[in-house]
């Protein structure tokens, strides 16, 4: 049974002082299996976003809906965790009280909140730093850390906005191994948002192309490279056949976006 | 000068005294050169002389604590009501739409205005002076909260709902705090508008505090007193500025750099 089932979800914009309706997402359907850990793909503007936070809650659809374990998702709950792309942490709470935030939020004895943080701490290498202040984080520590926090509250899914866009290239390729070992150990279900095609494809067991706006699905690419996964993939001639279909789909796509589709 | 290069704290230091210097000499040369008549101009020497007497004859001790007292009082009233009420309007939409246009309206009252109205009301008492530092920071604080919690980043409210948080979770642990330094730091600010307030306040119909002193004085055209007077204020007040800074730098040290 699928954990995740997306439903004929569309989302229309209500136009701006008058102007006509922007169309963000076309009627879209797509299912994900428990465990399962599918990438969306889609260049900038595609509705990409727009789908993962329906999914979390955050935006209405304007039609269709989203079931998790069967049951319809009518607002944002603990039961999805999400990781923005910009920095989310909040300022004044250092990296243990961020982790513990939701666990605090439903009640959690002290001690046993104190325990999972400290494991999530040291799932994501932050050992040592249980008590600085987003401030004083580099933001691949930053996002390190907003992937505890969401891990540490126990969802169900765990939806991920471009998490690393922000980090420059050596940093998030890192980011990226870790989050795979994460989930290689843990088997949760994600559902990973990027534009980054070779991202997509190193992180994903199946990879979503969306269109242009407005967004819906152009492709739906299975990536049947094995785990674990080491960095060395990328540079494999499997890796480089589905980065070069990728790359192609996602190039058509992006000159519409830009205006320049002959 | 290169333009936003940062001078050393010692250059600051020295920078900063150093036009107190300048404007203290410039005082002296006016006054005791003889360009301004003593009767509109105390010097420098008549004034700390005056000051002396002040404290030593005139118990004026008394009436800086008087005024203080009420500077105070009357700040910590408005902020007690204001800082709720501004909150609830920074979060809640409705209660903004409802507060927000009249508190906008009432801002704009001087509250030096409300002083007769103030006299006829509750007499020349501290209840009075009171009032007028009330009116005076109320609505300022409601107004400058309400904003400062209605500008909490959305992305740190989407983050705490995605988390578990309930509405009344993300006023308490999202808005409050994010809000929080400055919220600390308006106050710091109207604490210092509440000390104009409270010496026009003094300057009508009191029998007691420094601006009392300031209109007793000006009846003896005793310009060394006033100017004194007003010295005392202003350190006062960089003293109440100077707490408020530091308390706010120990309370909110994720704030800062």
């Amino acid at each position: 049974m699928s954990k995740l089932v997306i439903d004929g979800l569309g989302r229309t914009f209500a136009g701006v002082r008058g102007g006509a309706p922007t169309e963000a997402l076309r009627p879209t359907s797509l299912a994900i299996a428990d465990n399962d850990f599918i990438t969306v793909l889609g260049p900038s503007g595609c509705g990409k976003s727009t789908l993962l936070r329906i999914v979390a809650g955050l935006d209405a659809p304007t039609t269709g809906r989203v079931l998790l374990d069967g049951a319809p998702v009518v607002g944002p709950g603990a039961d999805r965790g999400m990781v923005f792309q910009s920095y989310t942490l909040f300022p004044w709470l250092t990296v243990r009280q961020n982790i513990c935030f939701g666990l605090r939020e439903r009640g959690m004895a002290q001690p046993a909140q104190d325990e999972i943080a400290a494991h999530y701490i040291d799932k994501v290498g932050l050992g040592g730093f249980e008590h600085h202040y987003p401030k004083m984080l580099s933001g691949g520590m930053q996002q390190r850390t907003a992937i505890a926090r969401a891990l540490a509250n126990a969802p169900k899914i765990l939806l991920l906005d471009e998490p690393f866009g922000a980090l420059d290239n050596q940093t998030r390729g890192l980011m990226q191994e870790l989050l795979l070992s994460i989930w290689e150990a843990e088997r949760k279900t994600v559902l990973f948002v990027t534009h980054d095609i070779e991202e997509a494809i190193f992180m994903a067991n199946r990879v979503v192309v969306m269109t242009a706006r407005p967004g819906r699905v152009k492709a739906d690419v299975p990536v049947a490279l094995p785990h674990p996964r080491h960095y060395t993939l990328k540079t494999t001639s499997e890796f480089s056949a589905l980065k070069a279909r990728l790359t192609e789909d996602i190039r058509v796509e992006a000159l519409k976006v830009a205006g320049l589709a002959g | 000068m290169i333009p936003l290069k940062p001078v050393s704290s010692r250059r600051k230091a020295a920078l900063g005294l150093s036009f107190f210097a300048l404007f203290v000499l410039a005082w002296g040369a006016a006054t005791f050169g003889g360009f301004v008549s003593k009767t509109f101009l105390a010097d420098p020497l008549t004034m700390l002389r005056e000051g002396w007497a002040l404290f030593a004859q005139h118990g004026f001790a008394r009436d800086v604590a008087i005024t203080i007292w009420r500077v105070v009082g009357g700040f910590v009233l408005a902020a007690a009501l204001a800082v709720p009420l501004g909150i609830a309007m920074g979060a809640y939409k409705p209660i903004e739409a409802f507060f927000e246009p009249f508190v906008s309206f009432a801002r704009y009252l001087p509250a030096s205005a409300f002083i007769p109205l103030l006299i006829l009301w509750a007499g020349i008492g501290e209840m009075q002076k009171l009032l007028v530092i009330f009116i005076g920071s109320f609505f300022q604080i409601v107004l400058m909260v309400a904003v400062q919690v209605g500008a909490t980043r959305r992305d740190l409210v989407e983050a705490a709902y995605t988390l578990g948080a309930s509405a009344s979770g993300v006023v308490r642990r999202v808005l409050l705090p994010s809000a929080a330094p400055a919220i600390a730091e308006t106050l710091r600010l109207v604490l210092g508008w509440a000390w104009t307030y409270v010496i026009v306040a003094e300057l009508i119909g009191a029998s007691s505090g420094i601006g009392h002193m300031i209109t007793d004085s000006q009846a003896l055209l005793n310009t060394g007193q006033i100017i004194f007077g007003i010295i005392v204020i202003g350190v006062i007040g960089l003293v109440s500025d100077f707490l408020f800074k530091w308390a706010n730098q120990r309370l909110f040290p994720w704030s800062l750099a």
